[in-house]
C-alpha cells in the first residue's frame, strides 16, 4: 500500500521531524532567499525612481490594509484548520479551509482590482524601475497565494472522499499551514517595507 | 556480507535463487504503473532507484564534458597562433560562453550529483533517498534544462544539414548560441546586444535550477532524516557531511540567480527596467545578484571535490582521516563564508574603501578554513601505509594542484593586485587551476575510486597512471603559462591578439598543453570503457575501505542492504574489520515484514519533458516566432498534467525477501 511505502521510510526518521515537513521546511528557507531578493532589489531602487514619481498618489492605504487584514485573519482560520484536524474533526476542519479559501480569493481579488487601477492611472512594468520591481515583487507573492488557495481548494475536495486518515492527513494539512502562514508573514514584510514606508 | 558473486539490481538478471517477486502494485488510477521488469529501457526511463539517477547523472555529465572539451580546443586552436581567422569573434564569444556553461552546469555540476545520488543513501545505511520520485524528476529536468541551453547548437546543426533556415517567420533570429559569457553581465545580456541564444541561456538555466533546488532540498532531507540508527551526524563519512554543506549553499545560493534571470527575462520580454539604464535601471545589480549565487557556486563545486577526497586518502594512507571534526566545521565555515565574499568579484567597480577593505579581509580569511583542510589532508598522508592506485594519484595530483590555484586566488583577494589581474590571463590561469587541477581531478579520483562499487568491475592495467600523467602534464602545460600571459597583460574574452607583445610562444605553449590534455580525457573514456567491458569482478570490498557503501554487495541490490545496518563508531566499516568486539555494525530483524521499495514511476520524466516545449515556446516566442506562445502553454500543461498524476498515483511499492545470507 502506498502509505506503508511512505510509513517504511520514516521507520528511523533521525531527527523526529515528518519528511515531508522538513521539505516544506526547506522550500520555505529558499523561498526567503527569493522574496529577500525581490523586496531588497525594490528597496534598493527606490533611491531611483524619478523625481516626478510618488508611489502614495498611487497607493490606497485603506484598500491594502483591509486585504492585510483579511490574510491575517486567514491565517488564524488556518491554525483552527490545522488543530481541527489533529483532533480529526473533519466538519469544523472543512468549514475552517472553507473560510481560509474565501478569505484568499478576496485577498487575490483586491491584488487584480489594485493592478487594474495602477495599469489605468498609468503605472506598468514598464512605466519605471518602481513599476518593474513593484509588479514583479507583488506578483510573485499574489502567485503564491493563488496556488496555496488551488491546494486548500484540492484538499477541502480530497476531505470528502474518506480517504482522509488522522495521522498521515494531519501531517498534510499542517504543511499547507505552514505554507500559507509563511505566505501571510511575507506579505506583512511586503505591506510593512513597499506600501507602509512611502507614507513615513 | 560473504558472497562475492555478481549480484546486480536489475530485476530480471538470473540471480539463480531470486524468489522475489517484483510486480509492482497497482497504482489508485489503476493502469498507469510503467511495467519496469519487461524492458531495460522503460526500467532507466521510469526509475526512481537512486543509484541509477546517479550513474545516469555520471553518464550525461562525461558527454557534457566532452562537449564543453571541444568547445575548450577549438578556442584554444583560435588561438595557436597571432591573428588567426579560423572563426569570427561572434562564433569565439558563443564558444566561451557555452565552453564556461557547459562546463560548469552541465559537467561538474551533474557529476557531483552522480556522486551525491550514489553515495549519500549507502554512506548514511539508507534504502533510496527521502522522496525517490522528486529525484527522478530532479534528473530529468537537468536533462531538460540541458537540452534548451545547447537548443542553440542544435538549430545551428539543423541549418547546416539544410533542415532549418532562418528565413520566413524566423528571419529575425540572431545569435542562436548565446554569447554574453557564462556570467551574462547586462547589460550585454540584454536585448540590445543580444539575440535568441541569451533566450536559450535563460531559460534552460532557470530549468536547471529547478533541478539542483529540488535535488538539494531532498539530499538534505535524506541525511538529516534517513540515517541508520547509530549514525550520528559527527559519525557520517566527509563525503555525505560536505554534500550536506554543498545542498544548503544551493538552496540559498540558487534563489540570488533565479532572481535575477527571471528579472532578466522579464527586461527582454515585457520591457521592465531592472538593467535597462533608459529606464532607471543599473546594470550593477546584475553583478550583485549573479555573484551572491556566483561565489557560493564555486564552493558548491568544490566541496564535493573536498569530500571525495577525504575518503581516498585516508583509505589509500591506511590510516583515519586526520583532524576529522576539523574539517567538518571548515567545511561548514567554507559554505558561511563563501556568501560573504561576493563583492570580490567587484572590486573594480568601486565599490567605496570600506566595502573593498571589508571584502578583501573576508576574502583572505576564506584561505584559512581551507588551508586547515590542506593540512589535514597532509596530516592523513604522514606516516600512513601508502598505496599508490590510480584514485589516490589522483588525489595527491589534486592537493598539490588545488593548492597552487589557491595561492593564485589569494593574490586577488587583495584589492590593487585584483585591479591589475581583473580580466587578465590571470584569472583564468587561476580558476582552471582550481577546477580542472582541483576539481577535476577529485572527480577523476572519485571516479577510479568509486566504479568498483558501482559497477562491481575492478580497474584493471597501467593505463590509469597514463591517464594521471597525461592529464597532470597537460594541466600544467596548458595553464601554468596563463599566469605569465595575464602579467603580461593579455586580457581574457579576446579572439585573436597581434605578434610583437611576447605573447605568441606563451600561446602556441598553452594549446600544445591542451590537446595533451584532451588525450588524457580520451584515455580516461577508454579507460573507463575498458574497466565496464573487461573487468574483473570487484567484490565488495576491493580497495580494504572505511565506509558504510563498501559493506553492501557490489554492486549493491536495489534495496542497498539488506537489513538495516546499526552503526557503532566513526568509519563504521573499518572499525567492524580491525575494531574491538563491540565495535561491529550489527543488522536490525526485519520480522519476516520483509522490505518494502516504491515502484517506477512515468510522472516524473513527463512532467520535466514539459519543460522543453514550455523554454522553448517562451525564447521562441521571444524572437517572433509565430504559434510558440500555445507551444508554452502545452509545455505547461504537460508538467502540470504530470504533477497532477503524480500525485494521484501514490508511491506505490512492492515487497522484497531477500535470501538470509545476502547482505
Ligand atoms: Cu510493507
Amino acid at each position: 500500500m502506498s502509505d506503508t511505502a511512505t510509513a517504511h521510510h520514516d521507520d528511523h526518521a533521525s531527527l523526529n521531524i515528518d519528511n515531508k515537513k522538513l521539505l516544506m521546511w526547506l522550500f520555505l528557507g529558499s523561498d526567503c532567499m527569493f522574496f529577500g531578493t525581490l523586496i531588497s532589489t525594490h528597496l534598493i531602487y527606490r533611491k531611483i525612481y524619478p523625481e516626478s514619481f510618488d508611489p502614495t498618489s498611487l497607493f490606497s492605504l485603506e484598500l491594502t490594509s483591509f486585504s492585510t487584514f483579511i490574510l491575517l485573519m486567514s491565517s488564524f482560520l488556518m491554525a483552527l484548520a490545522v488543530s481541527a484536524m489533529h483532533k480529526g474533526e473533519l466538519k469544523s476542519f472543512r468549514r475552517n479551509v472553507l473560510g481560509v479559501i474565501f478569505f484568499g480569493l478576496i485577498f487575490l481579488g483586491c491584488q487584480v482590482y489594485e493592478f487594474a487601477h495602477f495599469v489605468h492611472e498609468g503605472l506598468t512594468l514598464s512605466t519605471n524601475t518602481f513599476g518593474s520591481t513593484f509588479y514583479m515583487m507583488t506578483g510573485t507573492h499574489g502567485v503564491h497565494v493563488a496556488i496555496g488557495v488551488f491546494w486548500l481548494i484540492c484538499m477541502y475536495f480530497y476531505s470528502h472522499t474518506g480517504k482522509m486518515d488522522a495521522h498521515e492527513s494531519a501531517v498534510d494539512v499542517e504543511i499547507a499551514g505552514l505554507y500559507w502562514h509563511f505566505v501571510d508573514i511575507v506579505w506583512i514584510v511586503i505591506f510593512t517595507a513597499v506600501y507602509l514606508i512611502e507614507f513615513i | 556480507m560473504s558472497q562475492t558473486e555478481t549480484a546486480t539490481p536489475a530485476p530480471k538478471t538470473s540471480h539463480g535463487h531470486q524468489p522475489h517477486v517484483l510486480k509492482p502494485e497497482r497504482s489508485r488510477l489503476g493502469l498507469m504503473r510503467p511495467d519496469h521488469s519487461k524492458s531495460v529501457f522503460i526500467d532507466w526511463l521510469t526509475t526512481v532507484d537512486h543509484k541509477k539517477i546517479g550513474i545516469m547523472y555520471g553518464a550525461i555529465a562525461l558527454f557534457f564534458l566532452f562537449i564543453g572539451g571541444i568547445e575548450a580546443l577549438i578556442i584554444r586552436t583560435q588561438l595557436i597562433v597571432p591573428e588567426n581567422d579560423l572563426i569570427s569573434a561572434e562564433r569565439y564569444n558563443q564558444l566561451f560562453t557555452m565552453h564556461g556553461t557547459t562546463m560548469i552546469f552541465l559537467a561538474v555540476m551533474p557529476l557531483n550529483s552522480a556522486f551525491f545520488n550514489f553515495l549519500i543513501p549507502l554512506q548514511i545505511g539508507a534504502r533510496d533517498v527521502a522522496f525517490p520520485r522528486i529525484n527522478a524528476l530532479s534528473l530529468w529536468s537537468f536533462v531538460a534544462g540541458a537540452l534548451v541551453i545547447n537548443f542553440g547548437w542544435l538549430l545551428e546543426a539543423l541549418q547546416l544539414m539544410g533542415l532549418f533556415s532562418a528565413s520566413g517567420p524566423t528571419a529575425g533570429m540572431t545569435d542562436l548560441a548565446p554569447s554574453g559569457g557564462w556570467f551574462g553581465y547586462a547589460p550585454l545580456s540584454s536585448k540590445e546586444y543580444s539575440g535568441v541564444g541569451t533566450d536559450f541561456w535563460i531559460m534552460g538555466l532557470q530549468i536547471l535550477g529547478v533541478a539542483s533546488l529540488t535535488a538539494s532540498m531532498n539530499f538534505i532531507v535524506t541525511i538529516l532524516n534517513m540515517r541508520a540508527p547509530g549514525m550520528k551526524m559527527m559519525r557520517m563519512p566527509v563525503f555525505t557531511w560536505m554534500s550536506l554543506v554543498v545542498a544548503f549553499l544551493i538552496i540559498f545560493a540558487f534563489p540570488a540567480i533565479t532572481i535575477a534571470l527571471g528579472q532578466l527575462m522579464f527586461d527582454r520580454t515585457f520591457g521592465t527596467n531592472f538593467f535597462n539604464v533608459a529606464g532607471g535601471g543599473q546594470p550593477i545589480l546584475w553583478q550583485h545578484l549573479f555573484w551572491i549565487f556566483g561565489h557560493p557556486e564555486v564552493y558548491i563545486l568544490v566541496l564535493p571535490a573536498m569530500g571525495i577526497i577525504s575518503e581516498v586518502l585516508p583509505t589509500f594512507s591506511k590510516k583515519p582521516l586526520f583532524g576529522y571534526s576539523i574539517v567538518i566545521f571548515s567545511g561548514a565555515v567554507i559554505g558561511f563564508l563563501g556568501f560573504a565574499v561576493w563583492s570580490h568579484h567587484m572590486f573594480t567597480t568601486g565599490l567605496g574603501k570600506v566595502a573593498t577593505a571589508a571584502f578583501s579581509l573576508l576574502t583572505m580569511a576564506i584561505a584559512v578554513p581551507t588551508g586547515v583542510k590542506i593540512f589535514n589532508w597532509v596530516g592523513t598522508i604522514w606516516g600512513g601505509r601508502i598505496r599508490f592506485t590510480a584514485p589516490m594519484i589522483f588525489s595527491l595530483g589534486f592537493v598539490w594542484m588545488f593548492m597552487m590555484g589557491g595561492f593564485s586566488g589569494i593574490m586577488h583577494a587583495a584589492a590593487p593586485a585584483d585591479a591589475q589581474q581583473q580580466d587578465s590571463y590571470f584569472v583564468i590561469a587561476h580558476f582552471h587551476y582550481v577546477i580542472m587541477g582541483g576539481i577535476f581531478l577529485a572527480l577523476v579520483s572519485g571516479i577510479y575510486y568509486w566504479v568498483p562499487k558501482v559497477f562491481g568491475k575492478m580497474w584493471t592495467g597501467s593505463l590509469s597512471t597514463w591517464v594521471a600523467v597525461l592529464i597532470v602534464v597537460g594541466l600544467n602545460v596548458t595553464f601554468f603559462p596563463m599566469h605569465f600571459l595575464g602579467l603580461l597583460g593579455m586580457p581574457r574574452r579576446t579572439h585573436t591578439y597581434l605578434e610583437g607583445f611576447g605573447w605568441s610562444s606563451y600561446n602556441l605553449v598553452c594549446t600544445l598543453g591542451s590537446y595533451i590534455l584532451a588525450i588524457g580525457i580520451l584515455l580516461l573514456l577508454v579507460d573507463l570503457i575498458r574497466c565496464l567491458r573487461r573487468g574483473e569482478p570487484a567484490g565488495n570490498d576491493p580497495w580494504d575501505a572505511r565506509t558504510l557503501e563498501w559493506a553492501t554487495t557490489s554492486p549493491p541490490q536495489v534495496y542497498n542492504f539488506a537489513k538495516t545496518p546499526v552503526i557503532p563508531a566513526r568509519d563504521a566499516l573499518w572499525s567492524h574489520k580491525h575494531g574491538p568486539e563491540g565495535k561491529k555494525i550489527t543488522y536490525e530483524d526485519d520480522h519476516g515484514h520483509g522490505i518494502h521499495m516504491p515502484s517506477n514511476s512515468w510522472m516524473p520524466l513527463i512532467a520535466s519533458i514539459g519543460f522543453v516545449p514550455l523554454g522553448l515556446g517562451m525564447t521562441l516566442k521571444q524572437a517572433g516566432v509565430p504559434y510558440m506562445g500555445s507551444f508554452a502553454i502545452f509545455g505547461l500543461f504537460v508538467i502540470t498534467l504530470g504533477l497532477a498524476l503524480w500525485a494521484l498515483e501514490g508511491p506505490g511499492g512492492f515487497h522484497l525477501h531477500p535470501d538470509e545470507d545476502d547482505a
